[in-house]
């Protein structure tokens, strides 16, 4: 009965969607400003009606009412508790279903955040994000309904979830990646509206910043977690494989970036107002692009969802009108927009322009990589092929070189111009500190690598510079310490930010050059030396879990005849689906992972094992960990929290364009 | 009309615009090379016995795993099995180090390496299905090609 009560909230919430589209379009129509108003508590009408659909499941998972077809297949009596719950969104039915929770989240923070908007304005933006929900809903309703029930013969017992899923990472990975990926939505409806209504102006791109930087937050801190669960949960070792799934998250992730720093220029500047429109535009395009990739299975992926064409085919017909329908708005109004503003060569203008090439040009490169395949398909009569991670290293990592000596310079530019002196004071010390640090890093890091070098050099020279900066910025004042708090918090978001991604770099490219990998055979008792390791294996003993056996391996790790760690990796035995898995055992220390994990058993109690030794690999996820913290932290800059405040006590808000004209 | 005799705006355009069509062209001659020299094409067992496959070439290719015919050596992680269509095409792989969880007999495999000279194929990367219900489209490709479902008579 619940289910079935939650199926029917889920269809109020597509009426109440699709009410969101018509009432306010005729209140644009009418001047209606009450009509116009409605779509605000429609979007919190909609999102406790989504909200009560997506309990019910959960109420369903829970209870294990294997009924519901969807259940039955996702989960098990014997799943832990916090499994079950996040088993809802283990597959293509209920991800989507989280996937409407979480565009209604973000519609009704819209609705609830943009009072300062002009009333037709806010109706714009409402409009076009109930439209791309009522989408959605749609897909979900009728190609995709996780509320199915399979009677009258269900099983007495479901068929579990998916081992590798059965972790923490479940829980936290996809709600994360969703907030970013449908929180593009925000920026492009914001863009869509302006475009319709011919307000495009330097507002837009203010109301648009803190949203934009939000999304890509959670959409930066989605992609760490899911590299990081990739790692430790898949038994291989590897952080980020250029898969076409991963692919799919990174190409909105760069464009976003990009959109970031376009839209900081646009906003302060007034510069590439349409170029900002389009990089909005397609930032979300991409995101729904990805969702098509991921869930129609025209890829071959390490994870892709289920295949369906039937449902390829249902997200292609929502792609192509929003992706071609605003292209040519776009087309329709952005051509006048010529900005009448100039800057010079050496302006933070021309910083943010670079960076918005090489991103572009990056997310353009990744996603050739990655739609190669099914081109080539196509143009060859069936030809498979894949594309490699050479190609990918090979594009891609020239590019973010070029970006990391950018940033070098770009903190210390100024809008317009900058001073040649600004740009090079202290540049020569800057050089040689971070030369001998960066030499440091590699000899301490082991056998001496250039590329460590040069790296690790472009990243000490984005932390020196961000300091020096820093630096600047206080000490023109009497008490330097009170003014380092006193800074505008978007400066400590680039800064958080831009030192993320040195770190990022210095992690990858140490784990990359100085990575030792083994698989060996081991007898127990069996020694063997991996890098500057030696490991002992103890062979293994059957344990039992909640819902799996296992073996369970012991190996001793030590280093110049010291035992660092006893590691205990496990080969598991799901009870339910007999599917085996793979947990490894890392042992984390401050300059790099120790990773081992069992391959498979072989004669006489031997067994395969993998030892892995990764220097600096936390450094990754804590680099991007970092970016997401900046990203969040520019939200509470106090320029997009004045006007709110204010906006509540007084003033009507300034009439638009089209009102006044009108 | 000289370059120099130009109104310097107009040819400070005209030098960004053929610089970036001219670093637009390197940049997509790279990435095209790249790109094709990173090309790994699928071929079926079929294909792979008929002679198909050039010799030392970077290849993908597989199908399903025969029954029995995994043979490991001992004291080492070497493991040679036989990769099949069903319809008697087969031919052997050979791969050393860890095999995926999902690697059984009876399931489908892809796997990554170059042939050689006496047509056994030497993987350095073996991948299988990745859940029950999932079968890598080159491996359904390739057994329908050559097959009916036994289990739709």
């Amino acid at each position: 009965m619940i289910v079935e009560l939650g199926h029917f909230c889920v269809v109020i919430a597509c009426l109440l969607a699709f009410l969101q589209v018509v009432l306010p379009s005729i209140g644009l129509k009418q001047n209606n400003a009450q009509l116009m108003a409605s779509a605000s508590s429609l979007a919190y009408g909609v999102f406790v009606f989504t909200l009560l659909g997506f309990l019910a499941l959960i109420h369903a998972f829970v209870t294990d009412d294997f009924s519901v077809g969807y259940v039955a297949s996702h989960s098990n009596t014997r799943l832990p508790l916090q499994f079950k719950v996040s088993a809802l969104w283990s597959a293509h039915e209920g991800s989507f279903l989280l996937w409407t929770l979480v565009m209604s989240i973000w519609t009704m923070m819209v609705a609830r955040f943009s009072a300062p908007l002009t009333t037709d304005m806010r109706a714009r933006v409402l409009i076009c994000l109930a439209a791309l929900g009522f989408g959605f809903y749609l897909f979900l309703l009728l190609t995709s309904n996780p509320f199915e029930r399979a009677l009258p013969f269900y099983p007495a017992e479901g068929a579990d979830l998916n081992p590798l899923l059965q972790d923490f990472g479940l829980i936290v990975h996809p709600p994360l990646l969703y907030m970013g990926y449908v929180g593009l939505s925000v920026p492009f409806a914001f863009a869509i509206a302006s475009l319709w209504g011919n307000t495009l102006d330097v507002s837009w791109a203010r109301w648009s910043r803190p949203w934009t930087n939000l999304a890509w937050a959670f959409l930066t801190m989605g992609i760490t977690l899911g590299s990081w669960w990739a790692y430790y949960e898949l038994g291989w070792g590897g952080w980020w494989f250029w898969d076409a799934v991963e692919n799919a998250s990174f190409v909105p992730w760069l464009i976003a970036t990009a959109l970031i720093h376009s839209l900081a220029a646009t906003e302060k500047r007034g510069v590439f107002k349409s170029w900002t429109v389009l990089l909005a535009i397609f930032g979300f395009s991409f995101s729904l692009l990805g969702a098509f990739l991921v869930r129609s299975g025209v890829l071959t992926s390490v994870h892709a969802f289920a295949v369906d064409p039937e449902r390829g085919a249902a997200i292609l017909m929502f792609l192509v009108p929003v992706i071609g329908g605003s292209l040519l708005l776009y087309g329709a109004r952005a051509w006048d927009l010529r900005s009448r503003v100039t800057f010079k060569r050496s302006g933070r203008e021309s910083f943010i322009l670079g960076n918005n090439v090489l991103l572009t040009v990056s997310a353009a490169v990744v996603l050739l990589g990655t739609l190669y395949p099914l081109g080539y398909e196509a143009l060859t009569g069936g030809d498979k092929i894949s594309i490699g991670p050479p190609y990918f290293n090979a594009v891609f990592v020239p590019l973010m070189l070029a970006l990391m000596a950018l940033m070098i310079l770009s903190h210390r530019s100024r809008w317009w111009a900058t001073d040649r002196s600004l740009l090079t004071a202290g540049q020569g010390v800057f050089t040689a500190i971070a030369a001998v640090a960066a030499i440091g890093v590699s000899v301490v890091m082991g056998p001496i690598k250039l590329w460590i070098i040069g790296v690790a050099w472009l990243a000490f020279m984005i932390l020196l510079n961000l300091g020096y900066e820093l630096h600047r910025r206080v000490r023109l004042k009497s008490n330097p310490f009170s003014r380092l708090f006193n800074q505008p918090l978007a400066v400590y978001a680039m800064v958080l930010g831009h030192a993320g991604i040195a770190v990022t770099a210095l992690g990858i490219v140490t784990t990359v050059m100085l990575s030792e990998e083994a698989d060996l055979f081991m007898a127990p008792g069996d020694r063997a030396e991996v890098g500057a390791y030696d490991v002992q294996f103890y062979g293994t003993n059957n344990i039992e879990g909640p819902n799996y056996v296992a073996d369970r391996g012991r190996v001793e790790v030590s280093r110049a005849g010291e035992i660092i760690a006893t590691l205990f990796p496990e080969k598991r035995r799901y009870l339910a689906s007999q599917s085996i898995m793979t947990e490894a055992d890392i042992h984390v220390r401050s300059l790099g992972d120790i990773y081992v994990a069992l391959g498979e058993p072989l004669e006489n109690g031997a067994w395969a094992v993998r030892v892995h030794i990764k220097p600096l690999v936390r450094f990754i996820w804590f680099g991007g960990i970092l970016i997401a913290l900046g990203g969040v932290l520019s939200i509470f800059d106090r320029r997009y929290r004045a006007p709110v405040a204010r906006s509540s006590r007084q003033a009507p808000p300034a009439p638009s364009r089209e009102a006044v004209h009108g | 009309m000289k370059l120099g005799a130009m109104k310097p705006q107009r040819r400070n355009r005209l030098l960004l615009i053929l610089g970036l069509v001219g670093g637009l062209g390197l940049a997509l001659t790279f990435v095209l090379k790249a790109l094709n020299s990173n090309i790994n094409l699928f071929y079926t067992p079929v294909q792979v016995i008929a002679g198909e496959v050039p010799m030392g070439a970077r290849v993908r290719a597989g199908g399903m795993v025969e029954a029995g015919s995994i043979r490991r050596s001992d004291g080492s992680l070497e493991v040679a099995f036989i990769v099949s269509d069903l319809a008697g095409a087969a031919f052997e792989i050979r791969y050393t180090g860890i095999l995926p969880d999902l690697f059984r007999e009876g399931q489908g495999v892809v796997a990554t390496g170059t042939l050689s000279q006496d047509g056994v194929f030497f993987a350095e990367e073996i991948l299988a299905k990745h859940d029950e219900k999932y079968m890598p489209p080159e491996v359904a490709m390739a057994l329908d090609a050559t097959r009916q479902d036994p289990l739709q008579p």
